[in-house]
């Protein structure tokens, strides 16, 4: 297993030095940088000999080439490069934001896996029935509602209407701050969590096993237990895998409209004042993440199922 | 019309401070601040950032040399107690306060305000405050490197030191911004000073959370007895229009920056009426028009499109009210508004006059390079397509982001561009941006080039008597309306919510935003009263 994991780990560097390349050569295409963003608010005026002395300070006026070689060079040691906003080192700033992040993150999955995956086997168990209905009702509806509008009204209906949640911020460890954050951004994978759920196990109640295990007059409960959960499992895991990776990124939405203090709004905040390397260092983690949160996945896949074996 | 908004800006402010003035000030409390431009402070280090989002903070932490006085429209003395001006109005000579403390307790001294200001025209770094500093004799030789230290500021005695600037102007006008705050010199210089900052402000810092909140309290010994008032602030960076607004009405926020489409729901909401602060901005939007394009370099096409635009329609309707219409350059609140001068009228026959007069009896067509901003981008251009094609005008839209249009603009990529841009405080600084002599990078857009402007912005550098600068200016003013560079489109009604228990917020012009928190203060009404 771990020569699997290391290899796994060995793929990721290409994955995310393509990624690096992709952003940097989207930010020598679109127009602006960062000593002209400065001008956006319309009263400051920054003349051409300081865009240059600060294209020249940020090595803007490098090649692309020169200037890439050199970030690769900086990632081979760690070093994410300086943030030309703050001025600090961009692996700090991602270190301040990552647990947040993580954080919302969790919560969200733990949302989604506590009512998504029960909701769905609930449903297969009972096809056709009100509660089928509703969970694909559910499902459909969670998979397409926008999530800043659907942030928005649960803002109005828990915070405004009930007062129930405070409607923004980190608060100081007070749980209550990250419940409409979470469940913004958890309703999606949710949705996902609980239509894969009933799809597998539908599929797998009508498989020759279920059938002979209950022909051997095994109690409902031991198929449940030991043939069709298990077997679902793996597809409900991959299923989640892929959602728990990608939740990092569907976060800024959600943690921009909560003034949440993850890497998701520290990526907004430099996409717009052009802020590359920092641009690049929250992106570079997102798909880190990913990566290793799907490679943790395969692992749990074999360790639930022992016929998976990774050589 | 510019009467009667000036007359009811007027009474706004009136009603206002008498408001502020009916209670007395109560001690205790925690403010509850919202920064509207972004989703965090960009850092800890005021020096390094030219944001409105990270002045919000800065006010709070630091002292600067200047402070902007709101009520009045002008910067006072803030970290010095007294200044004497030479004659030639180049070199001013300070005296500090004998009371003013780092928040570790430590007087503040003439070496302070040396070194920060050194410090930020570290040519190396290039931090924003430089093109303030930078007005001041020597400065830029520190900036390129070819000295150490800034001639023109000199150490008098450890309470005082004299500032020699390159040209006759008020530094209070430029040495009022959180850019160029006074750090304490040796502290600053140590490892992880701005993990905690300290500063000469009203609050001293407890803690940043990034993306989150800033954190401070009361500085009890800030150098203005009795002040501030509260015992705690908080400053919650929301850039979304929509949170804040749920925030605001949800109690958790006792301010928030108003959009237009929030603007007319406050205020035909009976109760969130009641808390509304409006100021007339020193912003001014203007389509900028590139005379290297043949038809703009001809003043009467300037002046039809001035003429084919329905500018007061454009406001009602798209932009809510939340503008004042622009008569020229400078705003309502410079000291030089003329208020009576008349803006362009919306007169199509007119503006078809001046066409034929200037050879295009037929119109033209023109690229107009806007931003998505609702109150000075796309949107605006779309409602005047059809006004420009009445008179034959063809505007073809080229859209770019917001962080980019700078850049477009200062490269001299456009045939016209829409910009919300500072028209002031300084009024003479303003007007500067049309002198010839002012490059396009610098702030003269449309490369604007008129030798009467020139002469009554020359005039106006040189004269001692301030009554007649104005009237100078004034000119200036009237000349540059004649002129139409620009549309004049409007000047920016910045509006700020607040709650009924938060009292002493100032009607400030220059970034509404932007308050001195040792005037405010919250009653006992307030959920964060204790």
């Amino acid at each position: 297993m771990l020569p699997y994991v290391f290899r796994r780990l060995l793929q990721a560097i290409p994955i995310l030095l393509a990624v690096a390349a992709l952003i940097f050569v989207l930010f020598s295409v679109i127009p602006g940088n960062f000593a002209t963003s400065q001008m956006a608010d319309g009263r400051s005026n920054i003349d051409a000999a300081t865009i240059e002395r600060m294209n020249q300070q940020f090595g803007l006026n490098d090649s692309l080439p020169l200037r890439f070689a050199k970030y690769v060079g900086g990632l081979a040691t760690l070093d994410l490069g300086d943030s030309f906003r703050t001025r600090q080192p961009v692996i700090n700033l991602i270190g301040e934001r990552l647990w947040p992040s993580l954080q919302l993150a969790l919560a969200a999955m733990l949302f989604a896996i506590v009512i998504g995956v029960p909701l769905g086997f609930l449903a297969a168990l009972r096809p056709g029935s009100w509660i089928d209905m509703f969970s694909m009702v559910f499902a459909v509806s969670g998979l397409s509602l926008p999530m800043f509008w659907l942030g928005l009204l649960l803002m109005y209906f828990f915070a405004l209407t009930l007062n129930w949640f405070p409607s923004f911020g980190y608060g100081d460890g007070d749980p209550r701050y990250i419940v409409l954050p979470a469940i913004a951004l958890g309703v999606s994978p949710l949705a996902l969590l609980a239509r894969t759920s009933r799809a597998a196990v539908l599929e797998i109640l009508h498989a020759d096993f279920v059938r002979t295990a209950r022909a051997k007059g095994a109690s409902s409960y031991r198929v449940m237990r030991w043939h069709v959960a298990r077997n679902a499992l793996v597809i409900v895991l991959t299923t989640l895998g892929l959602q728990f990776g990608s939740v990092l990124g569907q976060a800024v939405v959600v943690e921009k409209l909560f003034a949440w203090p993850g890497l998701g709004s520290l990526l907004v905040d430099s996409v717009t004042w052009r802020d590359i390397p920092a641009v690049q260092g929250c992106i570079l983690t997102i798909v880190l993440f990913f990566l290793v949160v799907n490679i943790a996945v395969d692992v749990l896949c074999a360790v639930v199922d022992p016929r998976i074996k990774y050589s | 019309m510019l009467k009667k908004l000036a007359f009811t800006t007027a009474l706004t402010f009136a009603a206002f401070t008498l408001q502020a003035q009916a209670q007395e000030p109560r001690r205790g409390g925690t403010i509850r601040f919202t920064a509207p431009y972004g989703a965090s402070f960009v850092s800890n280090d005021s020096h390094v950032s030219n944001q409105i989002q990270d002045e919000i903070y800065g006010y709070a932490l630091h002292g600067m040399l200047y402070k902007w006085d709101a009520k009045n429209g002008k910067p006072v003395l803030d970290i010095a107690e007294s200044v004497q001006v030479s004659a030639d109005g180049k070199t001013y000579t300070y005296k500090l306060r004998d009371n003013a403390l780092f928040h570790n307790g430590r007087k503040l001294t003439a070496d302070d305000v040396i070194w920060s200001y050194t410090r930020i025209m570290d040519g190396s770094k290039n931090y924003p405050g430089a093109r303030y500093v930078a007005r001041i004799v020597g400065a830029t030789d520190v900036q390129k490197g070819q000295a150490k230290e800034i001639s023109g500021l000199k150490k008098i005695d450890d309470s005082s030191f004299s500032m020699t600037l390159t040209d006759k102007a008020d530094p209070g006008y430029f040495l009022f911004q959180a850019q160029t705050a006074i750090l304490p010199a040796k502290e600053a210089q140590a490892a992880g000073f701005f993990e905690k900052p300290i500063g000469l402000g009203p609050f001293k810092f407890v803690e940043h959370v990034p993306g989150s909140r800033m954190a401070f309290e009361r500085w009890d010994k800030y150098y203005l007895t009795g002040k501030p008032y509260a015992d705690k602030l908080v400053i919650s960076p929301m850039g979304e229009a929509a949170a804040r607004d749920v925030a605001f009405r949800n109690k958790e926020v006792d301010v928030s920056i108003l959009g237009s489409t929030q603007y007319v729901a406050y205020k035909a909401d009976p109760n969130l009426s009641k808390g509304i602060l409006e100021v007339a901005e020193v912003f001014t939007r203007n389509m900028g028009m590139n005379p290297t394009f043949k038809p703009f370099s001809d003043k009467r096409v300037r002046q039809a499109i001035n003429h084919a635009i329905d500018s007061e329609l454009i406001i009602k309707r798209l932009v809510r009210d939340k503008a004042y219409r622009a008569s020229s350059w400078l705003p309502l609140s410079s000291p030089a508004f003329d208020k009576d001068a008349k803006p362009y009228a919306f007169d199509p026959e007119k503006a078809k006059k001046l066409l034929v007069e200037a050879g295009y009896p037929d119109g033209f067509e023109f690229e107009w390079t806007a931003t998505p901003n609702e109150s000075w981008g796309v949107p605006i251009v779309e409602a005047t397509i059809p006004m420009l094609a009445k008179v034959g005008i063809k505007v073809k839209v080229k859209p770019v982001e917001t962080s980019a249009l700078g850049g477009v603009v200062v490269g001299g990529d456009f045939q016209a561009y829409i910009w919300s841009n500072t028209s002031g405080p300084d009024t003479l600084t303003a007007l500067k941006c049309f002198h010839s002599s002012t490059p396009r990078s610098s702030c003269n857009y449309t490369t604007f080039k008129n030798a009467g402007f020139d002469k009554l912005i020359d005039d106006a550098s040189n004269e001692a008597d301030t009554a007649k600068q104005l009237d100078l200016l004034k000119k200036a003013n009237a000349l540059l309306q004649e002129e139409a560079p620009v549309w004049f489109f409007n000047y920016n009604k910045a509006v700020l919510a607040y709650q009924p228990w938060l009292h002493g917020l100032q009607p400030n012009s220059t970034e509404l935003a932007l308050q001195r928190y040792e005037e405010l203060w919250v009653d006992t009404t307030s959920p964060a009263a204790k």
